[in-house]
């Protein structure tokens, strides 16, 4: 495999102007919507707030927006080539092992058999039903004598996440009442979300994210087998726990503040693998800003694709992923082997 | 150490090992003796490989203890060990991508830490085994893009990155052809003559185990059958017993190390004038 940047001077720059990338994303897309507002206003709006209705628009909606879009795009990127790295599968991620259709499954039975609602009871139910879900895979996919395997454990996520959802329409269907928000919050948006939900998950998912980088030398040497690794002196079970511990807070941060999103955790992995190659201590890092890059670029296209309605920015993901994930599938995933 | 002129890199008292619940060995005694070469022989799943991975601790035995130069195994840290005793395991598997440089660099893992990261010493212990290996050309290759025979050259640079004075091979040389296994093996017999390390590896071929081995261990159904150097132990008896085979054995006619010549079937040809 040739990766396009080689040298690490050209890495580095790479992710210098990735960066700046990001940071141009935010601002646009506190800028761009159905209502554009003037640079000069959002800048106005954090240095000198006077309570107008446009800086009110800026500070409750436009910004959490952006802030979410950036945090839960990187961390399902972040999670996605952690997970592929660990289950040695190319096409691991959050919404392929069950921690998306866990979270789901909380939430519609919490607003079905105890009325559970609104945006913030859902963030804590995804959350709890991620980790929950995440904990159960990896379980089932460790029993049997020789532990913890790529392909037990990709087994045990296709059939969490088969179950769950199936559990979830279920619910749905004999419940009976107006599951509007949870038919909204099942697609995956970052509209409408408020500057506290952003508060309550980015310290852990924030924390997740320098884990990540820790993570990053070891994963490298996991990367070449168990008994390799287990040879060179690694602590193999610390490692995929951490890594497990990474996952789990960062795939189920994102779906908490912004719902399933599929996509993101596959398409930036393979993306970065081709920019940097496979070192994790680049991927990482790379996977972190690319994913909020992708994620914020998809939210403002969603604005416009049906302008002046909006589509939700899970949709918009889907439609890039679609065509992506019969690339790699046709690739055979040789990327991993 | 009892009986041996050398004294032993590694040694297993009453080691009773099982895969799962099938019990595989008990109460087993041996010693690898230092400086030297030795291979482990016997066929298919007589639990020879399972016995090369208990003395590199990536098997835990059920009872007994093994000692790396006189200290317990499972007393020392993982990084501790990596740094007296290498493992190559059978049939690793490089990802896709990672480069020769990339690959032997992860051979300095157990000299690292969150506060030590690349020194001057890595770098020089990287160049040197890739220059023993002769990989140091290939360096910048992608691990998939080498033949088979490269390929086991670059692992084995790996372990010698790690500088231990014991290296441990599973089955070095299977899936490899005849050339590239005289390479390997040529390359694991220098390592041993010029620098003095211990070699301890599980090979299927008994002719190039008797052509390389200073020392045989001679392993049937969960125990040792026969240890000592090849001319020693090597014989039609041997074969019978722990292959099952009928063969003679006679002299390699370039090196004089026992040749063994199964009977089974196959063409005959005479000589003609």
């Amino acid at each position: 495999m040739n990766n396009l940047l080689r040298t690490s001077p050209q890495k580095t720059a790479g992710l210098v102007i990735g960066i700046f990338v990001l940071l141009v994303c935010i601002v646009s897309s506190i800028v761009f919507g159905v209502a554009d507002i003037k640079w000069r206003t959002v800048v106005d709006s954090f240095t000198a707030f006077n309570g107008s209705q446009e800086h009110l628009i800026i500070r409750t909606a436009r910004a959490p927006r952006a802030f979410i879009a950036a945090i839960a795009g990187a961390a399902l990127a972040v999670a996605g080539a952690l997970m592929q790295g660990i289950t040695r599968n190319p096409l691991a991620s959050p919404s392929l092992f069950g921690i998306n259709a866990g979270a789901a499954f909380f939430i519609v039975a919490a607003s079905a058999f105890f009325g559970a609602s609104g945006l913030s009871a859902f963030a804590t139910l995804g959350f709890i039903g991620a980790a929950f879900t995440a904990l159960l895979v990896y379980v089932l996919g460790s029993i049997g004598k020789d532990g913890l395997t790529p392909l037990k454990v990709t087994l045990a996520g296709a059939s969490m996440t088969a179950f769950f959802s199936s559990l979830s329409l279920g619910v749905l269907l004999t419940g009976g009442q107006t599951f509007d928000q949870v038919l909204y919050w099942f697609v995956g948006s970052v509209a409408g979300r408020d500057m506290a939900t952003f508060n309550s998950a980015a310290p852990y998912m924030g924390a997740a994210l320098l884990g990540s980088f820790v993570l990053a030398r070891h994963m490298n040497l996991l990367a070449l087998g168990e008994d390799v690794a287990t040879g060179l002196g690694q602590k193999t079970v610390f490692v995929k726990m951490g890594a497990a511990v990474v996952i789990v807070l960062l795939a189920g941060g994102s779906v908490s503040i912004a719902g399933p999103i599929a996509f993101v955790g596959i398409i930036i992995p393979h993306v970065t693998r081709y920019l940097v190659g496979i070192d994790y201590r680049w991927t990482l890092p790379y996977c972190a800003v690319l994913g909020g890059i992708l994620l914020l670029a998809a939210d403002i296209g969603s604005r416009y694709i049906a302008f002046p309605k909006e589509v939700p920015v899970g949709v918009m993901t889907a439609i890039l992923g679609v065509p992506f994930f019969v690339y790699i599938a046709r690739q055979g995933g040789r990327a991993h082997e | 150490m009892k009986g041996a002129s050398r004294v032993s890199a590694i040694q297993a008292d009453k080691l009773t090992l099982s895969y799962g619940k099938k019990p595989i060995f008990s109460d087993l005694d041996l010693r690898i003796p230092e400086g030297r070469i030795t291979v482990f022989i016997g066929s298919n799943g007589c639990g020879k490989s399972t016995l090369l991975r208990s003395l590199a601790r990536l098997l835990k035995p059920e009872q007994g203890t093994v000692l790396l130069g006189g200290s317990e195994i499972a007393k020392l840290s993982g990084k501790e060990i990596a740094r007296r005793l290498a493992i190559l395991p059978q049939g690793p598997l490089a990802p896709e991508g990672l480069t020769v440089h990339q690959l032997v660099k992860q051979g300095r893992y157990p000299y690292q830490s969150f506060l030590q990261q690349w020194s001057r010493e890595d770098e020089a212990m990287v160049n040197k085994a890739l220059q023993a290996t002769g990989m140091d050309e290939l360096a910048g290759r992608s691990i998939d893009s080498l033949s088979g025979g490269q390929r086991q050259r670059a692992w084995i640079a790996m372990t010698l990155a790690q500088n231990t004075s014991t290296i441990l091979l599973d089955e070095p040389t299977t899936f490899l052809d005849m050339a590239h296994q005289i390479e390997i093996l040529d390359l694991l017999f220098d390592l041993n003559e010029r620098e003095n390390r211990t070699v301890a590896m599980v090979l299927h071929d008994i002719n190039l185990a008797c052509r390389y081995a200073h020392h045989i261990v001679a392993v049937k159904a969960g125990a040792v059958y026969a240890e000592g150097a090849p001319e020693e132990i090597v014989d039609e008896k041997l074969i019978r017993e722990v292959f099952g085979m009928e063969c003679q054995v006679t002299r390699d006619p370039i090196l004089g190390t026992p040749l063994v010549i199964p009977y089974g079937k196959g063409r005959k040809v005479t000589a003609r004038e």
